[in-house]
């Protein structure tokens, strides 16, 4: 950590730890701890109610933390967070545009807020509209949108201030696929441009596809933390044999394979089964290779378990989840 | 506080009210005027003066106190509740360096601003049309005056915003506060032949020191200006503070 209040460019974007945020006797956020690098993009990925936006809200200064300590850009939460807030962006999971306003109104309005000099803000402003492709609508008035387009124009709205950490909760949830890349697109452009993005999903994909690292969260927990290669690799293996299997024969195909990779001694190496899990009637096996992972459908096939369904595919963070907390991201 | 982040609220606010303006004017001009046609012409055929002067001429100044504490009534209400339910207008704001008291006081000098306005041009009106023959240059006062209960109408309404479960309960506010004290204020005759306790219970009421003051002030009377200046300044200074700590209260949990 850099000095109190430094704020400076060492310091990571966000630091938590014991991170916790209860509503009532609930508790929405159990003590998290993590850290957002400089210019990194790191996600937050969860099923409904995982308390994904509580932690972006505790981040973004919408809701007091009830615990642990909490620094954005160098400085901390509870005492600074109006210099901290002039520093980010924010996304929120639900469009607040102002509908009595036109699509460029609704920046200027914005800058003000942010103390911006009327020409600051009027160039910026063209230059965000631009930027998110909604130059053309300019003078359209916000209702007239669709949802991509609003959603453009809340992040065009959360960089008005050109800011050094933009926080997206669930940027793309509700759009359609190819909005959704546009989206992506524009969030791979800022972090090129060194943004540090803070984003929140349910999307398997998307935390996939964008982000450096991430967290799994559940039930107001961080499960795991890691690169989306890491995390699958360190908590089951990055190539899956998924068998079709009525689930009352998981436990026979499991002993098989326990068995089966003992047996095999001396010349032929063993298939390394990093672990498996039963989801209804599929059986996951996490194993280090496609090789190993065809070797592992063979050998079920060959002692009648499985005909009726094989794949050899990569492992992913869906089933990683599946692996934390017994439960698909999809079932939320 | 910051001043500038209050600014910028008050602005927000203020651009919406240029935008919409031939709205703003109809809701907020044509029921007043249409007292001040229908009630002063219709009446002063059968009432001979009040006070030596005309009925239109006695009405007119109430009215134009009335209408600013409709203005700020129904802002700080139903315009309040919108941007703060349904719009998410403040979350909005208060993800910017902009904090919730600075976002209630920007509404609620707004309230008092739209007040003014409103008060200045019912004024105009009431001059363009004649109907109070000769008034006093302390008339000029009378903005001001409009422009204090702004405030503490607005104080009054954002508190009920603040505390109301549903929007439809704002119906409940107006008909049983807001609109007997239109009635009951003396805007449409003097209160002096009302009963003792009426009386009594009208003084607790802003608009009736509002309305006298406005009153005297358009006719250079000053019997009870200092009285009423001094009762209205107090009451806003105390009910300006709930609605501010109330607003955090209500956002931030
Ligand atoms: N203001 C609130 N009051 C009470 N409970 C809340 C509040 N906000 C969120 N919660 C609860 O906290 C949990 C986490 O919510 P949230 O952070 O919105 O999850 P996510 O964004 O991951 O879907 C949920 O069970 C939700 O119902
Ligand atoms: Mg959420």
């Amino acid at each position: 950590m850099g000095a109190e209040n430094a704020g400076g460019q060492k310091d990571p974007a966000v630091w938590a730890r014991g991170l916790t945020k209860r509503y009532g006797e609930f508790l929405a956020v159990r003590g998290v701890d993590f850290a957002v690098r400089r210019g990194e993009c790191f996600g937050v990925l969860g099923p409904n109610g995982a308390g994904k936006s509580t932690t972006m809200k505790m981040i973004y200064g919408r809701t007091p933390p009830t615990e642990g300590k909490l620094r954005i850009l160098g400085m901390d939460a509870r005492a600074d967070m109006r210099r901290i807030k002039a520093r980010i962006g924010v996304v929120p999971q639900e469009d607040n545009l102002d509908p009595d306003f036109t699509v460029i109104q609704n920046l200027l309005v914005f800058g003000r807020y942010f103390g911006l000099p009327r020409r600051t803000a009027a160039e910026r402003a063209e230059r965000l509209l631009e930027f998110v492709g909604l130059a053309e609508r300019r003078e359209a008035r916000v209702e007239k949108l669709s949802g991509g387009m609003k959603r453009r124009l809340v992040i065009a709205r959360a960089l008005i201030n050109d800011p050094e950490l933009l926080i997206l909760d669930e940027p793309t949830t509700g759009l359609d696929p190819q909005a959704r890349q546009l989206v992506w697109s524009k969030m791979r452009e800022l972090r090129s441009r060194g943004v540090t993005l803070l984003l929140t999903t349910h999307y398997m994909e998307e935390a996939a596809r964008m982000c450096d690292r991430l967290v799994i969260m559940d039930q107001g927990r961080i499960l795991a933390e890691g690169s989306p290669d890491q995390l699958i690799e360190e908590h089951a293996g990055p190539w899956t044999a998924e068998i079709l299997l009525p689930p009352d024969r998981h436990e026979e195909a499991r002993r098989l394979l326990d068995t089966g990779s003992r047996d095999v001694a001396g010349g032929r190496k063993r298939e390394a089964i990093r672990g498996w899990e039963s989801a209804e009637d599929r059986l996951l096996v996490y194993t280090m290779s496609a090789e190993e992972a065809r070797a592992v459908g063979e050998r079920l096939r060959h002692a009648g378990l499985g005909g009726a369904g094989f794949f050899s595919r990569p492992t992913t963070l869906d089933d990683l989840f599946l692996r934390l907390t017994g439960r698909t991201l999809r079932e939320g | 506080m910051d001043v500038r982040a209050v600014w910028a609220v008050f602005a927000r606010n203020m651009d919406i009210f240029r935008r919409y303006w031939l709205n703003n004017l109809v809701s907020n001009f044509f029921e007043p005027f249409l007292y001040l046609l229908g009630m002063g012409f219709g009446m002063t055929r059968y009432v001979t003066g009040i006070d030596g002067m005309s009925y239109t001429a006695f009405i007119a100044p109430g009215i134009v106190a009335s209408t600013a504490m409709f203005a700020a009534t129904f802002e700080s209400t139903f315009g309040t509740y919108v941007r703060m339910v349904f719009q998410k207008t403040f979350d909005a704001i208060i993800a910017t360096p902009v904090n919730v008291e600075e976002v209630a006081v920007g509404e609620l000098l707004y309230g008092a601003a739209k007040a003014g306005i409103v008060g200045i041009i019912i004024l105009a009106v009431v001059e363009l049309f004649g109907f109070v023959p000769q008034w006093h240059a302390s008339a000029l006062l009378v903005p001001l005056v409009a422009v204090v209960v702004g405030l503490l109408f607005s104080s009054l309404g954002m508190t009920a915003a603040t505390l109301v479960p549903q929007i439809d309960h704002f119906n409940y506010y107006i008909t049983l506060f807001i609109t007997p004290m239109f009635v009951f204020s003396g805007i449409f005759f003097p209160l002096g032949g009302l009963p003792n306790g009426v009386q009594a219970v009208a003084w607790f009421t802003p608009l009736m020191h509002a309305v006298r003051m406005s009153r005297e002030l358009v006719f250079g009377q000053w019997t009870h200006v200092a009285a009423d200046a001094l009762w209205l300044t107090v009451v806003t200074a105390a009910l300006v503070w709930p609605p501010v700590v109330l607003l955090r209260r209500k956002l931030i949990r």
